[in-house]
């Protein structure tokens, strides 16, 4: 892995989506193409960037450190940016047939490509306002895709999302001047040297204030979580995949850990902030989603209680072990790997049959065999039944808020657990088991491609779960993940390195 | 002093979109609030009586650069003031054109009367 190829990540998405548009005028096919390639080409890279575990730094343009903006790859940024690229490569391969429900592929693989480089970059950046830039792309073309569809509901839903989106992003600018201002820097290494040793005073607690609201806006914890069940759902299935499992993230969850951890210095105070969003969030998304009978709305909800789940690992006060920030960040991984894969089944099973309410649906399990039990085993992974990641990383956190002493909160991380699986069960039971109903009709398959894109995320659910077999303290992506956040503030370069 | 009357335009702003009822009206308290923040952004890196942060000839090293450093103004976020004046016009041409799509569906600007989505 060169230093040089991490531009790539950005590079390669933005400049696909520029050709997209430019071929496919003529040739009809380019769209689909283009996008699987240049997937497979990110998927590809991210795993080489597995081959150097040490943090590796590359100066856009040659500028150095103070003058120009770094982008900067540690353990965190590698495990984000696998899950990244390797959802986004399900999502487009279910695209290449689902899209034929909508008008434009072109566009709309320009949009998606757009995203995928926006989170890239957010993942990747080492400063603060290149962060808020690339943000702003992600989130501007799911702004567009939410409503790709230009029917009620999602012109509707997007028009939501979009003010309250740009909201978050009016305060994340906000904090981001003041930093400039306390500071006199936005490089995240600089502005963490010059904070190192200061006390918490008014403004730093005015910026991190800023901060947790703005980027708690855009991953959807439970105060600011309005806009998500209404967005997620309108969305095309493959973009809902998308915005469910990675989005929300990338740009909202991770930039939280990343700036708390690494930029700001963990406090007390934070972590006590941490658990309680996080407590709220589980709980609530779980007791809001067990009433949907829209499936794809129930998903939506289920992703705020298990955004929960992480946040509420992320703020267990850090010992030697570290289980709960390990624990969130797994779990993590395995709920973009698994919350995509029930959305791509909603989506299949939208297309089959034109509605995904629930009280519509049944019995689908003898005509679409690849979805019932691709959505079986997601099923299981989201409620947390052993063999499957989700029961691991659920155990970790858990186990964590014991030894942390939380026994409260270990319960509700249980409780709420089991009512996810009834949730689930919900949908098993009226969707895929119960007996056929007369409206039902004729039903053909998921397209090869569709199921092949499920049955890959379902074998990522079942391998995911080897990473604690391998044995807890090397978990290969985990761990360095993990160690990125806690080795606390980034501090500077030796000068003349890189 | 001048700094809180960027807050009055940030707050406006946000008072606007949390309480109209017209999409159009949401989209310009959303573009004031905008305009408020560029405008603290400016304000930061704004020196009195400060020169524009050009080098001229004589000012490389010395008393000149000395000179330079004290009175010209922060250039940088007039920089970042540019590239988000940019974004929030991308922001802002897609809300218009989801506005006019809201209408041509629902015949009206009146967010009251888009009530499908709810649960």
């Amino acid at each position: 892995m060169d230093q040089n190829m991490i531009p790539l990540f950005v590079a390669i998405p933005l400049g696909i989506a520029f050709i997209i548009p430019m071929v496919s005028r003529k040739l009809k096919w380019a769209p689909d193409v283009f996008a699987n390639l240049a997937m497979l080409a990110l998927v590809t890279i991210a795993f080489m960037t597995l081959g150097r575990m040490d943090t590796i730094i590359y100066s856009m343009g040659g500028w150095k450190t103070p003058l120009g903006i770094d982008l900067r790859l540690d353990g965190l940024s590698r495990m984000m940016l696998i899950v990244i690229n390797v959802v986004g490569l399900a999502a487009t391969m279910f695209s290449v047939q689902y899209m034929r429900l909508y008008t434009s592929k072109l566009r709309y693989y320009t949009l998606f490509l757009f995203m995928v480089a926006g989170m890239n970059g957010v993942v990747l950046t080492g400063d603060m306002f290149n962060l808020f830039v690339f943000m702003e792309i992600a989130a501007i073309a799911s702004y567009a895709l939410v409503g790709f569809g230009c029917e009620h509901e999602e012109l509707e839903a997007s028009f939501k999302y979009m003010v309250l989106g740009s909201v978050a992003s009016a305060l994340v600018l906000i904090g981001i001047a003041f930093t400039y201002a306390l500071t006199g820097t936005l490089n995240m290494a600089h502005v963490a040297t010059v904070l190192a040793g200061a006390k918490m005073n008014t403004p730093l607690i005015f910026v991190l204030a800023l901060f947790i609201t703005g980027f708690g806006l855009k991953a959807a914890l439970v105060p600011f979580h309005a806009w998500l069940p209404d967005a997620h759902p309108s969305a095309p299935a493959p973009i809902s995949a998308m915005l469910s499992g990675v989005l929300i993230k990338a740009i909202g969850v991770y930039v939280i850990a990343r700036l708390l951890f690494n930029v700001f210095g963990m406090s007390p105070q934070m972590l006590v902030i941490l658990r309680t969003l996080g407590l709220i969030s589980m709980v609530a998304g779980a007791l809001l989603s067990i009433g949907q009978w829209d499936m794809k709305r129930l998903f939506a909800y289920s992703s705020i209680s298990q955004v929960g789940y992480i946040i509420l690992g992320l703020g267990i006060p850090t010992d030697l072990t570290y289980l709960g920030v390990i624990g969130a960040l797994y779990h993590l991984m395995n709920h973009s790997v698994f919350k995509s894969l029930l959305f791509l089944n909603s989506g299949a099973v939208e297309y089959a049959t034109g509605t995904r309410d629930l009280k519509k649906l049944g019995g689908l399990n003898k005509q679409m065999p690849v979805t019932g039990a691709t959505s079986l085993v997601g099923s299981m992974s989201i409620a947390g039944i052993p063999p499957f990641n989700g029961f691991w990383s659920k155990l970790i956190i858990v186990i964590a808020c014991v030894q942390a002493g939380y026994y409260g909160l270990a319960l509700a991380a249980v409780l709420v657990s089991i009512l996810t699986l009834a949730i689930l069960l919900k949908v098993q039971k009226n969707a895929f088991f119960e007996s056929a109903q007369a409206a039902m009709g004729r039903i053909q398959r998921a397209p090869v491609l569709m199921a092949a894109a499920m049955v890959l995320l379902a074998v990522l659910c079942l391998a995911m779960a080897f990473i604690v077999i391998t044995g807890l303290d090397t978990p290969m992506i985990v761990r360095p993940a993990a160690d990125a956040l806690i080795n606390g503030p980034f501090t500077l370069p030796p000068a003349g390195a890189g | 002093m001048i700094y809180s009357l960027c807050f009055v335009l940030i707050a406006i702003g946000i008072y606007g979109a949390v309480t109209k009822k017209n999409v159009v009206k949401i989209v310009i308290s959303i573009a004031i609030m905008e305009y408020g923040i560029n405008l603290l952004l400016i304000l930061i890196g704004y020196r009195a009586g400060g020169n524009a942060p050009i080098m001229e000839k004589g000012m490389e090293k010395g008393v000149g650069l000395a000179e330079f450093i004290a009175t010209s103004v922060d250039p940088l976020p007039q920089a970042l003031v540019l590239t988000s004046i940019v974004i929030s016009l991308g922001v802002l041409a897609l809300m218009v054109a989801i506005c006019i799509r809201l209408y041509e569906r629902y015949g009206t600007f009146d967010i009251t009367e888009m009530r499908r989505l709810k649960g």
